[in-house]
């Protein structure tokens, strides 16, 4: 049987995706997300993690209807598409580090690979620093790739396993119903609310799942993935998904201007800190994570969302490293690092390499 | 002769990387490629095309795709 074409898989396609995300996440900044902050895995994950209580820092705690669209958006997509498939079983536990390392990594940063597109696009100068972290992350990961480094085999799962992931979620929306944020309260029923700071900054819940769900679903059918757009032009010199990357930021870039959300500089930039080195640092433990996990944070929610387990274990490793970022002092804020953000970096690099290292298959690279 | 690659179950970057090994130690032939996802099928016929190689047949057997390669 000839397989049909995915125009969304085509070099137009992964192009007008990424161009889409550009216009959408300054939109969704312009109707209440926080500066540079239209949408970032890595912060709404954790704000996420908040919201459940994980973490208690009450500046960053909102059940971020974006993320639920992802994993729902991508989800309908691979029923749509019949893509969804079950499956799991790839060395769980070093992906779920690997999502641990990955979140104190970013927040160590503050932002994820988008958000970082989002901050250079907002005219942040300190995500150049963030951007170069990336790179060398994902290089030192490609090395790894060059010597053997598999994590294995995934294998069939029961469809039920695959589908425990968007259950989740859609628990989660529900709650969101249960629970709406009650103005002037910060906890309506099981849920935390931020007052103020970035957690109180949100565009209205509509607005935010549907266009979490349109990405979600768009992104699914063109696999863009940011990470995998470095690790391609490194490995392979292939520019395929390089292109979305690229389209992300040139058409987030415009439509700033277009706003009057442009504000170049390396001071008081929203949600941000100067800290050249520690952003290099935080980005390239992330960037590692996840070239060694095989894709950014949005494309493990997206990957999830088709029924793959081994994201989902990814994508709970995220959040249980936001808890841990924010209990334990890892995480940065606009006024710097956090007081054991060194410690989290140095630790969590060791983490990374210990994974990397004792997954090289000399000769196999099959697994 | 024809050289075979099994990519299931493997992620990205992985089917890829196999593929364009064999590639380079073979110089020209056949390589029939399983994969048993479409991501799988989409990066592993892109890099083919990259290198030259045509896809000359694509076969879904149950859950997963062959892929025939040649140059």
């Amino acid at each position: 049987m000839q397989q049909q074409k995915n125009f969304f898989a085509t070099q137009t396609g992964i192009i007008a995706v990424g161009a889409l995300i550009g216009v959408l996440a300054p939109l969704l900044q312009k109707l209440g997300n926080p500066g540079n902050m239209g949408i970032c895995v890595a912060c709404f994950d954790r704000d996420i993690t908040g919201a459940v209580g994980m973490h208690r820092a009450d500046l960053v705690q909102y059940l971020r209807p974006e993320i639920l669209g992802f994993v729902l958006g991508s989800f309908t997509a691979a029923l749509f598409s019949r893509e969804f498939r079950s499956r799991g079983g790839s060395a769980p536990l070093a992906r779920f580090v690997l999502g641990m390392t990955a979140m104190i990594g970013a927040l160590v940063f503050l932002g994820c690979p988008w958000r970082t597109l989002l901050r250079l696009a907002g005219g942040d100068g300190n995500a150049l620093f963030g951007v170069a972290g990336l790179v060398v992350g994902v290089w030192v990961g490609t090395l790894f790739f060059k010597q053997g480094y598999t994590l294995g085999r995934s294998g069939k799962e029961k469809t039920g396993t695959g589908l425990l992931m968007p259950l989740l979620i859609l628990g989660l929306l529900l709650l969101r119903f249960i629970y709406p944020p009650v103005e002037g309260q910060a906890q309506s029923g099981v849920l935390f609310y931020s007052q103020k700071g970035p957690g109180a900054a949100y565009a209205p819940l509509a607005i935010a799942l549907g266009i979490g769900l349109l990405v979600g679903f768009l992104a699914q059918r063109s696999r863009f993935c940011t990470m995998g757009a470095l690790r391609d032009l490194i490995l392979f010199k292939q520019v395929h998904l390089f292109s979305g990357f690229m389209a992300l930021l040139l058409v987030a870039w415009i439509t700033n201007l277009a706003l009057g959300q442009f504000h170049p500089g390396f001071v008081k930039q929203p949600v941000a800190h100067t800290e050249s080195f520690w952003n290099f640092a935080g980005m390239l433990v992330a960037g590692l994570s996840f070239a060694l996990a095989g894709g950014c944070p949005g494309r493990q929610l997206f990957m999830s969302g088709e029924g793959d387990a081994d994201a989902a274990v990814f994508v709970l490793g995220m959040i249980t490293g936001a808890a841990f970022a924010h209990n334990f002092g890892l995480a940065s804020s606009p006024a710097g690092i956090g007081p054991h953000g060194m410690a989290a970096v140095v630790v969590s690099l060791a983490f990374c390499l210990v994974i990397a290292f004792s997954n090289i298959r000399y000769g196999d690279a099959r697994g | 002769m024809t050289d075979n690659i099994d990519a299931r179950g493997l992620s990205c970057p992985q089917p890829v990387l196999l593929v364009l090994s064999k590639m380079k130690s073979l110089g020209s032939g056949v390589i029939d490629v399983i994969v048993d996802n479409q991501v799988g099928r989409e990066n592993v016929s892109r890099a083919a095309r990259s290198q030259g190689w045509v896809v000359e047949n694509e076969n879904q057997e149950g859950d997963d795709i062959r892929l025939t390669l040649r140059r």
